[in-house]
């Protein structure tokens, strides 16, 4: 679990995530071309940083490697420290929260 | 129409024979996935997902590839959508050992219809079955 928060704790690690989530199976050449601010070896490291985490799966396809989001961890996280109960009250503050911020754009 | 795929790993302190049992045999999945698995598990069988009350099949699909303890590959599908190809999709299993007494699961949900009513229910579920199914193995219960 230390893993996971250290790899979460990086703002570039976290804007990788975001861009599986949005498109998932992406490739290295794929993630660095969606990401101009970032060399290729930043990237590459950040990768190497959420695949030890267990944030993110990378699979060989042929020659290429593609890269998926792998929310199992987080899910982990949640579990332990969310109650089944408070799932669905929470779920409806998200909910509010979002709508709410989302009328300030 | 396009497809898409994902991939969930977890790693589970326990043996690639405990995991095995506990996707295929019925009463093992019926305790950390509220669902029982029912199956002969060899190629060309048919496979069914049955709620445990009542027994509602709520997936089909016809076993793929089937090694004991290691891959086991399905197709998987609504009741309704089985003689529709464009919407039946595929899971591969994989259980390899990472380390003395860890195994690595590797689920990969593959031929998906991309945004549609399956994409969005697998992409709650797998991490939810897979939590559950390590902490079932763990510790004997699962998040049910």
């Amino acid at each position: 679990m230390d893993l996971v928060f250290k790899a979460l704790a990086d703002e570039s690690r976290r804007l990788l995530l975001d861009r599986l989530r949005a498109d998932n199976a992406q490739t290295l050449n794929q993630l660095c071309a969606g990401l101009p601010g970032m060399t290729r070896q930043a990237v590459s490291k950040h990768l190497a940083i959420l695949e030890e985490a267990n944030l993110i799966a990378a699979i060989k396809r042929g020659r290429e490697k593609l890269h998926y989001l792998n929310p199992v961890p987080i899910h982990e996280i949640a579990e332990r420290w969310i109650g089944k109960f408070e799932r669905s009250r929470l779920d409806a503050l998200s909910q509010l929260k979002q709508a709410l911020e989302r009328r300030d754009e | 129409m396009s497809k898409a795929s994902h991939v969930y790993v977890t790693y589970i302190r326990a043996t690639p024979e405990k995991v095995w049992s506990a996707i295929t045999d019925p009463d093992l999945s019926g305790r950390y996935w509220g669902h029982r698995n029912v199956s002969e598990w060899t190629v060309g069988a048919s496979w069914e997902h049955r709620r445990l009350d009542a027994g509602k099949i709520d997936l089909v699909g016809t076993v793929l590839e089937s090694q004991p303890p290691r891959r086991l590959v399905v197709s998987w599908a609504f009741p309704g959508d089985v003689d529709k190809p464009a919407k039946v999709s595929r899971v591969a299993f994989d259980i390899d050992v990472h380390k003395d007494d860890m195994v690595r699961l590797t689920v990969s949900h593959t031929d998906l219809e991309s945004g549609g009513e399956m994409e969005r229910g697998i992409t709650q579920g797998w991490p939810f079955v897979l939590s559950s199914l390590k902490s079932f193995l763990e510790t004997g219960k699962g998040l049910l």
